[in-house]
């Protein structure tokens, strides 16, 4: 059995666990715990050591989804969970502009790590107070030949385009070589 | 959909980048600690500009400018208070007292010296109003915004000075090996006093700004302070390591092998 790896990472509450749980044929693995940080209690739980979904690919395949930890202190986990992957998902809460200057260490840092493909997400663009993703993309400071991609990660067919497009640019490099 | 947040965040040059980058036409409005701006812009150029705490309406904006007396603005303001800015422009365009070029200069000069100002602003929330008309009665000019970010950036050169002395704050500080200093004879402000009490070489500047509830600009200020006094040296956090290269999963399979591969996933995906 063959199994191959794709990282969904970004700051802290950017939505990577339920990205992940929205696509997952099994529960995810969850390793939450209640946030004790006052300025970072916008919500009540967060991942501390990484979440972790299944997709069984075909009978000899099978993609595992790994989502990092969103918080600073646990930063010394991104290079063991790079390890082998494929590519990487970069996801960015649409309506906290306070998180763009974090997306932007996070995306350079993975980048330092490996030279996969990556593609980047605005998530919760069904809020009103979401940005617009080409706003983002300035604010961000994104080239225009990085994926920049609508995304609400409740919603499968959101995940899934994110998750092909990523796949197609892994394609993209592989017949680019 | 909305554009706002705060300058802490995004800066204002970043935000006027973005409004020229992106054609933008609306109204920004800004709450700053002291007071509130109001910007237009068009097509991504600067058509108007205010601030809450002072007169923005053209008899004040030609008496700051002395283009009026203070007999004549004291008999506008008397006499023709209720004129909008555009209404009192042609009056006296009309009556011969100023062309109109002259009048757009002083109103141009106005809006840019708002925007200049905005540039002092480091904390502020900002919402861009992309619907918005445009200010009744206000007189529209047409700034492009290059020159004024690039004389922005030039007002933020401090801040750049600071991020080229302490580019990284997952630094740590330790005290010089100076037995000749004694911290309790030196004059140093509350703020740096709560900054020397945290440091240790396990912290970092970030982990010290987070406790201090400083910005990244007020701690840089402080720490750039203590480095040229010779107190202290910045050091890699004692629990920091260097990023390695790592491995893909794609490599060491042949170009068919990896297609094949990635050809698979797409399959299934699509298919979820």
């Amino acid at each position: 059995m063959q199994t191959v790896k794709i990282v969904v990472t970004g700051p802290f509450s950017a939505g990577k666990t339920a990205f992940i749980q929205t696509v997952s044929e099994i529960d995810v693995v969850e390793t939450e715990r209640k946030i004790t940080n006052e300025s970072e209690k916008i919500k009540e739980t967060t991942t501390v050591a990484m979440d972790f979904g299944r997709i069984t690919i075909d009978e000899d395949l099978v993609l595992y989804l790994f989502g990092t930890p969103g918080q600073r202190r646990f930063d010394f986990m991104w290079e063991i969970l790079s390890e082998g992957m494929l590519g990487f998902i970069v996801l960015v809460d649409s309506t906290r502009p306070e998180t763009f200057r974090e997306a932007r260490r996070i995306l350079e840092t993975f980048r330092a790590y490996a030279p996969t493909p990556y593609v980047v997400a605005a998530n919760k663009q069904d809020l009103p107070e979401a940005w617009e993703p080409e706003d983002m993309r300035i604010a961000l400071r994104l080239s225009p030949r990085v994926k920049l991609l609508p995304c609400v990660a409740t919603d499968k067919e959101s995940v899934k385009k994110v998750l092909l497009e990523l796949l197609y640019s892994i394609l993209e490099e592989i017949n680019h070589d | 959909m909305a554009l706002k947040g705060n300058l802490r965040d995004f800066s204002i040059t970043q935000l006027l980048n973005l409004i020229n980058l992106a054609h933008k036409t609306g109204l920004l409005r800004i709450r700053g600690p002291k007071s509130e701006a109001a910007a237009y812009f068009r097509q991504g150029k600067l058509a108007y500009a205010a601030l809450s705490d002072q007169p923005n309406d053209l008899a004040s904006l030609l008496y700051r400018e002395k283009k009026l007396t203070a007999g004549q603005y004291r008999a506008i303001r008397a006499h023709h208070q209720r004129l909008s800015d555009t209404a009192l422009g042609l009056l006296l365009v009309n009556a011969g007292y100023f062309t109109q070029g002259e009048i757009l200069a002083v109103v141009q000069s106005a809006y840019v010296d708002v925007i200049k100002r905005l540039f002092t602003w480091v904390d502020g929330h900002f919402e861009f109003h992309s619907n918005a008309p445009f200010p009744k009665g206000r007189i529209p000019t047409r700034v492009s915004l290059e020159n004024l970010i690039i004389e922005g950036s030039r007002q933020m050169r401090e801040w750049e000075l600071l991020q080229n002395e302490i580019p990284d704050l997952d630094m740590a500080l330790k005290f010089a090996d100076r037995p000749d200093v004694n911290l309790k004879h030196l004059n140093l402000s509350v703020e740096e006093w709560r900054v020397v009490s945290y440091i240790n070489p396990k912290n970092t500047i970030r982990q010290i700004a987070r406790a201090t509830k400083m910005n990244d600009l007020e701690i840089r200020r402080i720490v750039y302070g203590l480095l040229q006094a010779g107190l202290v040296e910045l050091v890699r956090p004692a629990n920091k390591s260097m990023p390695k290269p790592i491995h893909t999963a794609l490599e060491g399979k042949t170009k068919e092998d990896q297609r094949s591969l990635v050809n698979r996933l797409i399959a299934r995906i699509r298919g979820l």
